[in-house]
This record gives C-alpha cells, sequence and structure tokens, in this order.
C-alpha cells in the first residue's frame, strides 16, 4: 500500500465510524435491521493488508465503536471474527486466481455478482457473532438469526449506496 | 522443540483470533457484571463529552416536548406541595422516623439512549460529582426508567429497564401483591411481571408499582399497566403478566435519579437475616 492509499483508507475508516456514532446509532429498521456500515472499511481494504494486521485493526475498530454503544465487547468480537474469516473466504468463495492481490475489494472493481457472493455472507457472520453475544442466554434462537439477516441484508444495502454515491468508479475511493 | 515452535508459527493467525475473540469475550462478560470495566463505558470522558454534544443537538428539537412534560409535571408538585403546607394546628406532631423524608433526588439529562438491543443502557450527563453513587433508582415524570450501573467523575451509566439482566420489586396496586419486573428482550414497550401466585385475582388494566421493598425506589412509582393474563407455561404455580411500561423508552431526555440514604443499613440487616426481597 502506499501511503496515499494509507491516507485515503484512514480517512475513510474514520467517516465510517462517525457515521455509525452519529447516524446509525439509535437506527432499527422495524425493531430488526440495524446497519453496521463501519465494516465497509474492513471490506473493501484490499489483499495486500494481511490477516493479522486487518485483525489487529478491527479488534480495535470494534473497540471503539463498543465504547460509544454500551455494547463492551460485542462489536469487538463480531469485527474480529468478521477479519478473520474475509481472506478465508475470499479463497474459498472465488475460483483460484480471479483476484488480483492489489485489487481493491470493492463493487466497481469486482462486480456485482461477486461482491454479493463475497460480501454478504461476511456481513451475516458479523451480525450473527454481534446478536448471539446480546442475546446470550436470553433470547430465542429465532430472534437472533433473523436479527441476523436482516441486519446483514440491511448493511448489505448500506454498503452499496454508499460506494455508489462516494466511491469513483474504477480509480479506487475517494 | 523446534517443530513445535514452527507448528506455532504457522497457525499464528489462528491463535492471535483466538487470542482476540478471547479478550472481546472477556470485555463482555466483566461489562455485564455491574462492577466490572467501568472504565471503557460511555461513562469515560472522551465518549461521555462526545455522546454529549450529539445528544445536545438531537435534544434541542424536542425541547418543547420536555418543556411541556416538565411544566405539566411542575403544577402537579404545585398542587401536592399545597396539600402538606401545614395548616396552623394546636396539635403538636412529633417527627419520627417514619415521616422522616428518605429519598435524595438529583436531576439528569439523558445523553445516550439504546433500546434495541437486549442489553440496554441509558448514559446519564451527572457523575460522582453530583453526588450520583451505583445502585440508585432511575425514572422520569411517566415512570421507571431504570438503575445506575457505574459512575465516572461527570457522567453514569444505568441499567435501562429494557436490559434483561435487571430485575425490579413490583407490586399492583389494587391488591398490593408484589413480584418482579424484569424485560425479556421482545417489545420496548412491554416487560414481565414475575412471581405472581395463581391464586391473585388479576384483570387487565391494572397499574403497576414499585414496591418500596428494595429500597432503591420509594413506594409508588408508576410502573405500568397489566396488558395480558396467562398462566404460566413453565411453572403453572405462577402467572405470566405482561406489562405496559408507562415510560416511553424513546424519548428519554430528563430524569430523576433516587437514593436512599439509609439503603445500605436496610441491605446489610436484611443479609444478616438472610432476608432477601428482590
Amino acid at each position: 500500500m502506499t501511503s496515499r492509499n494509507i491516507i485515503s483508507y484512514s480517512f475513510l475508516i474514520l467517516t465510517l465510524v462517525v457515521v455509525q456514532l452519529l447516524f446509525l446509532k439509535n437506527l432499527a429498521v422495524f425493531g430488526q435491521a440495524f446497519g453496521f456500515l463501519y465494516l465497509l472499511g474492513l471490506l473493501v481494504l484490499p489483499r495486500t493488508l494481511r490477516t493479522i494486521p486487518l485483525m489487529v485493526l478491527a479488534f480495535f475498530l470494534g473497540l471503539c465503536i463498543d465504547v460509544f454503544f454500551q455494547t463492551l465487547g460485542m462489536h469487538t468480537a463480531a469485527a474480529t471474527c468478521f477479519a478473520f474469516f474475509k481472506h478465508i473466504w475470499l479463497k474459498i468463495s472465488s475460483p483460484s486466481g480471479s483476484y488480483e492481490e492489489s485489487e481493491e475489494l470493492t463493487l466497481s472493481q469486482i462486480g456485482f455478482v461477486r461482491y454479493v457472493s463475497f460480501a454478504l455472507p461476511l456481513l451475516f457472520l458479523h451480525s450473527l457473532v454481534f446478536f448471539v453475544a446480546d442475546h446470550w442466554g436470553t433470547g430465542t434462537f429465532i430472534s437472533v438469526v433473523s436479527k441476523s439477516f436482516f441486519s446483514s441484508v440491511f448493511t448489505f444495502f448500506l454498503t452499496i449506496l454508499v460506494q455508489l454515491l462516494f466511491f469513483k468508479r474504477k480509480r479506487g475511493i475517494l | 522443540m523446534l517443530r513445535i515452535f514452527e507448528f506455532l508459527y504457522k497457525i499464528r493467525t489462528f491463535l492471535l483470533f483466538v487470542l482476540l475473540e478471547f479478550l472481546a469475550v472477556w470485555m463482555i462478560v466483566s461489562n455485564n457484571s455491574p462492577q466490572g470495566a467501568a472504565f471503557f463505558n460511555s461513562s469515560n470522558a472522551w465518549a461521555g463529552k462526545a455522546l454529549e454534544k450529539q445528544s445536545e443537538v438531537v435534544q434541542f428539537f424536542s425541547l418543547a416536548e420536555a418543556n411541556a412534560s416538565l411544566n405539566s409535571e411542575n403544577a402537579l408538585l404545585k398542587q401536592k406541595l399545597l396539600r402538606h403546607q401545614a395548616q396552623p394546628d394546636s396539635l403538636p406532631l412529633q417527627i419520627d422516623s417514619l415521616l422522616e423524608v428518605r429519598y435524595k433526588f438529583i436531576g439528569a439529562r439523558v445523553i445516550a439512549n439504546s433500546l434495541r438491543l437486549s442489553q440496554n443502557y441509558i448514559t446519564l450527563n451527572k457523575g460522582e460529582k453530583d453526588g450520583v453513587k451505583p445502585g440508585m433508582g432511575v425514572f422520569n415524570s411517566q415512570g421507571v426508567v431504570g438503575r445506575i450501573k457505574s459512575v465516572s467523575e461527570n457522567y453514569a451509566v444505568a441499567f435501562s429497564l429494557l436490559n434483561t439482566s435487571l430485575m425490579l420489586s413490583a407490586k399492583i396496586k389494587t391488591s398490593d401483591v408484589f413480584g418482579s419486573i424484569q424485560w425479556n428482550g421482545t417489545t420496548s414497550s412491554e416487560a414481565q411481571l414475575l412471581y405472581v401466585p395463581r391464586h391473585v385475582k388479576v384483570s387487565k388494566g391494572d397499574t403497576i408499582l414499585t414496591s418500596g421493598f428494595n429500597a432503591v425506589f420509594p413506594e409508588g412509582i408508576l410502573i405500568g399497566q397489566i396488558s395480558e393474563v396467562a398462566v404460566n407455561q413453565k411453572d403453572p404455580n405462577y402467572l405470566a403478566l405482561t406489562v405496559q411500561l408507562s415510560t416511553d423508552f424513546s424519548r428519554l431526555t430528563y430524569v430523576y435519579l433516587v437514593e436512599n440514604p439509609a439503603f445500605q443499613e436496610l441491605d446489610s440487616l436484611q443479609n444478616q437475616s438472610i432476608l432477601t426481597n428482590d
């Protein structure tokens, strides 16, 4: 990654965190679908960023969200899990050699179909971990799964919306 | 030996993953016990300040509403005060501990609140500096809101009543039968009244108040009204009562904190005699 890239990614993640904290804090569509937009920052980071730094980044990102959301540990656990499985899932979900190493994993770079198969399961995993942690010992299985499902779909649409509106086509981010 | 290190190096990503997850789970667990991990709460200075700024902007839009509710409450209190103002009387009245004012009140503003999770918390803009202590009760003009969990210098975090780990002692107004209010994590406007025996006659619309037994809340603060009566499926000795909460948790702005200075004394006495009231 070039230093210019690092700056623009940091800016992106910072912006997403601020948006998450200020606007998506109390938003829950129909009381079911939560928007975890900050995951977009972890999602679009290129493969050159290996799993270990990505995981550490995710850990602190989750912690940062947690401190403000009064959900200490939950976002941390979910985001770390998300980061750990990102590269594994990329390997499984794509035929070998179809990704370039330095490629950004944005919608415009990898195309819609690949983006769906790449992003949606990861987002679902994150939501699942989060709601299992949240409902631990109290909620029902159905409510955990339905909340996870709708949240991941909602988050998925949010990530697409943000990318369509704010990302430059074919030219990386910002 | 070298082999082991090589192996460990190979799975270093996984090991780090396990370590980080372990840390996260430890945080979740320790955060859910009332005393633990107070540092990372939004009652810590930075997060608190940011949340306060945010709430200042948001609450500007509900100022009119807040004003109206404060105004109507003021009127009500004035009316009550008038009733209590002593009339000149020839009968001297001895002040004893029964008539002593037992509770202390502090006003506070809600700066962060959540309702969609199953462990919801409320952040308030008053802290240790203002005399807030963990364990104090929180309510507003509509009804019961929650209980203080941890306190920093300038801010405090409270369990919302919409938190599955909080239990409050409650009673049915008409029959004085008591039970425990607990939220089951589904609807933000309803909670469950537990441990009401089956022989008690309960009807829809009965008012539920705080019982005053656990000494956190004064007796008689509104909690809600019974909206559904059924027999508990798991334990047929008890009723399963659903309570429509009187507090609108989605619009909390100003709340009162209440402290019973005699709480320690009561609590230790009850512990000594191994009495438990929840």
